[in-house]
């Protein structure tokens, strides 16, 4: 089993503490897990990255090879494309579509989004909004992590797991805010799959047909 | 043993506390930081009574690490490359002394430049002083070689130098942990002229300086951390030096390698074990993190028919951090890569901010500027040197810790005027101060603006030795108490802040402004802490 990762976003968002919480719940399944991350400079409002690699067997590199990625997990749309040469071809993009503007010149947020849309296996949400139904914006970054299991090689319990440890300390009603939103991010995720699954099921069905259709006529 | 998710950062923490440390000094540079920030959170350590100490500078904290070291006990001090230039007389001159407590000198390199304004390789600077390197390939290495480092200081009576780079350093891994030792007894060095580097004695701890270093190769050679790793295909020998292992591992998916390899991770380095690879191979590929020091070395100035290829033939780039796609390309493999980034994306380069202190000191000064024009402003290192990007673009210069100050003053001294130095709080307490005693010495008409946010914000918020000490140190070093402005960074004061600023301009010798205002990530973490502690209260 192996999961290479890079989660992205904005300096500040919330990028480190997935890859924390996903890197908690892999060693604690046994795993071997490297993280790698920036700190410093970019971290005052810049842009931000950190490859995340669990494997069954031990890791050699911390950093992911280009074209080599299973997902990119991102809390910013604009950022989830800057990583797109480490994508697989069949790799997912899973990203908030909520675009963070402390820049003079974003491109129009539907240019991005289209862009996205253009990478076969995407999952995009409104991360913001939903955490801030269940209490606090905050909680976005567990939003896009919740949609992000799906897709994880790591029973979804060890990362509520995680989760209750990560943010145990700060007390319960902030670690149920934060299940809260990792399980409406999972949901959402589930239904995009399921969506597509149906349309791979309606294509293939129609695809039959036609031929159903030929070899009557023919 | 349950393994603990560390930092390379926090593993050597982790390592240096299981290993028997006494004390920790440290100034805050990425990617360094981490080290003593573990330390200094550790529940052992405390338990332990480990003393673990932000210093003023690196200078001071190597000095410090070798007064525990004379007294018989362990001894740390950590910080970034360019640090070691601040601690170098220190450290050069510590191999002449030699150690009694074992000691380790940890320098973090920053290849690429994440977070510095060069990439220098630390591992010159042990060569210089003559002095054994470890440079671990992982995080595990890294705890593990902690310990070892710690062995070597002590047998070999002199410190080690302990090099990690970037992605080692800011990188995650799981440790096992090894048996805890007991710190080190007092005790007195037995020469007890050992470290008193008068010219009678400093020759004779040269000697015995030059004397072990057959021995220290030897140890490279048989200590078991340079490895041998035979292979059949002969028509490669590789080279690599610590972390850049992983990226050539990376590459052989069954990590069966055809070529022999030479893992280096301790110096100097094992003349038999280059030999032979050398002599067994038709070419040499010296795959390093950070600068050719190998590679060069290996070459030498004169012609000989081994072909060694690495970062001076354009085999891997001159400069840069190291990668998997990288090493790739110079073993003749293929490039791999996804998608192209969409054209459309744009920079994110990072900002000061929402609500950060600096932005309103400096709309201050860029308006009482205008009359004089651009290019009079000395920056120094810190979160305010984004202000030379826009929209503020209010600073000229930004070369070494406390720099601002004195290339003010010999701005001012060739007719550059007014000459106006930028500098934060830490900075100025770290290099700063001896500037402006110059400054003061020279009546130089300079205006120097210390911006006190009260903390050392670019590393996260470590605690700054010159909080609440600022207008008595500039007292103290000779400014006149009528040209020490203290200003509060506010929009609602700017029009009282820019007037301020064009007085001490005007003035011809020294005037120190220091806008004083809380960083804004400190006070909202403070912030944080005093609700949440008012809520379990």
């Amino acid at each position: 089993m192996k999961n290479d990762i890079i989660i992205a976003g904005v300096g500040g968002q919330g990028i480190l503490s997935i890859a924390a919480i996903i890197a908690t719940a892999a060693v604690n399944n046994n795993l071997y897990i490297k993280q790698s991350e920036i700190h410093g400079m970019s971290q005052r409002g810049g842009e931000v990255e950190s490859h995340l690699r669990i494997s069954s067997t031990p890791i050699a590199s911390d950093l992911i090879p280009t074209g080599a990625a299973d997902m990119i997990i991102s809390l910013e749309p604009m950022e989830a494309l800057r990583y797109v040469p480490w994508l697989k071809p069949e790799g997912w993009i899973i990203t908030n579509n909520q675009p963070f503007l402390n820049i003079p010149n974003y491109p129009p947020i539907n240019d991005i989004l289209n862009e996205i849309k253009k990478i076969p296996h995407h999952i995009m949400m409104n991360a913001d909004e939903i955490a801030r139904e269940l209490g606090s914006e905050k909680a976005a970054n567990m939003v896009v992590l919740g949609a992000a299991t799906r897709c994880l090689d790591i029973p979804y319990e060890e990362i509520e797991k995680a989760i209750r440890h990560f943010f145990g300390r700060k007390g319960e009603e902030i670690v149920n805010m934060n299940l809260s939103a990792l399980a409406k991010g999972r949901e959402i995720a589930i239904l995009k799959l399921e969506g597509e699954k149906e349309k791979m099921r309606d294509e293939e069905m129609e695809e039959r047909r036609d031929e159903e259709n030929k070899t009557v006529k023919g | 043993m349950q393994k603990l998710v560390l930092l390379g950062d926090e593993a050597i923490g982790q390592a240096a506390i299981d290993a028997g440390l006494s004390a920790i000094y440290a100034y805050p540079g990425t990617p360094s930081t981490e080290i003593n920030e573990y330390v200094m959170a550790s529940k052992e350590a405390k338990e332990g009574k480990i003393v673990a100490s932000w210093t003023a500078n690196e200078k001071t904290a190597v000095e410090s690490a070798l007064g525990v070291s004379y007294s018989g006990k362990r001894s740390m001090a950590c910080m970034k490359h360019v640090g070691l230039n601040v601690a170098a007389d220190a450290f050069i001159n510590s191999a002449i002394t030699g150690v009694n407590g074992g000691m380790i000198v940890v320098s973090a390199d920053d290849p690429s430049m994440h977070s510095s304004q060069n990439e220098q390789d630390s591992r010159f600077y042990g060569k210089f002083a003559m002095l054994p390197i470890l440079e671990p390939s992982n995080q595990q290495e890294a705890y593990d070689m902690i310990h070892y480092g710690f062995d070597l200081s002590e047998k070999f009576r002199v410190p080690v130098l302990f090099r990690i780079t970037t992605r080692l350093a800011h990188s995650r891994s799981g440790i096992e942990r090894k048996a805890m030792r007991n710190q080190n007894p007092l005790s007195l060095p037995d020469d007890m002229k050992q470290y008193v580097l008068l010219p009678a004695i400093a020759r004779k701890r040269y000697q015995v300086l030059l004397s072990i270093q057959d021995a220290l190769e030897e140890e490279s050679e048989n200590a078991g951390n340079n490895v041998y790793i035979d292979g059949h295909d002969k028509s490669l020998g590789i080279i690599t030096t610590g972390l850049a292992f992983n990226y050539l591992m990376e590459n052989f998916p069954n990590r069966e390698v055809p070529h022999p390899i030479l893992k280096i991770t301790q110096y100097p380095l094992p003349q038999k074990m280059m030999q032979k690879i050398v002599s067994e191979c038709k070419e040499i590929l010296v795959i390093e993190e950070g600068m050719p020091v190998v590679e060069e070395m290996l070459k030498g100035i004169l012609n000989h028919d081994i072909k060694i290829k690495g970062r001076l033939d354009g085999s891997l780039p001159r400069s840069g951090e190291l990668n998997p796609n990288l090493v790739a390309v110079a073993l003749g493999k293929p490039m791999i890569k996804g998608d192209d980034v969409p054209s459309l994306i744009v920079g994110r380069p990072p900002s000061l901010c929402e609500g950060c202190p600096h932005t309103d000191s400096y709309l201050a000064l860029n308006e009482a500027m205008t009359e004089y024009g651009k290019g009079r402003v000395f920056s120094d290192i810190g979160c305010y040197t984004l202000a030379a990007l826009p929209p503020l673009e209010a600073i000229n210069s930004c070369v070494d810790m406390g720099a601002s100050i004195t290339m003010a003053r010999g701005a001012a001294d060739a007719g550059l005027l007014p000459a106006v130095a930028v500098i934060g709080d830490s900075t100025f307490t770290h290099s700063g101060m001896t500037g402006l005693l110059d400054a003061v010495i020279a009546n130089s008409p300079i205006t120097v603006i210390i911006l006190d946010n009260s903390t050392t914000g670019m590393t996260g918020g470590q605690p700054s030795a010159a909080t609440g000490r600022l207008k008595q140190i500039c007292l103290g070093l000779g400014v006149e108490e009528n040209h020490i402005r203290i200003l509060k960074p506010l929009r609602k004061q700017h029009t009282e802040n820019v007037r301020a600023i064009k007085e001490e301009l005007a003035y011809q010798g020294v005037s120190v402004i220091i806008p004083t205002r809380e960083c804004i990530q400190t006070l909202n973490r403070r912030m944080r802490e005093k609700f949440k502690n008012k809520k379990t209260a």
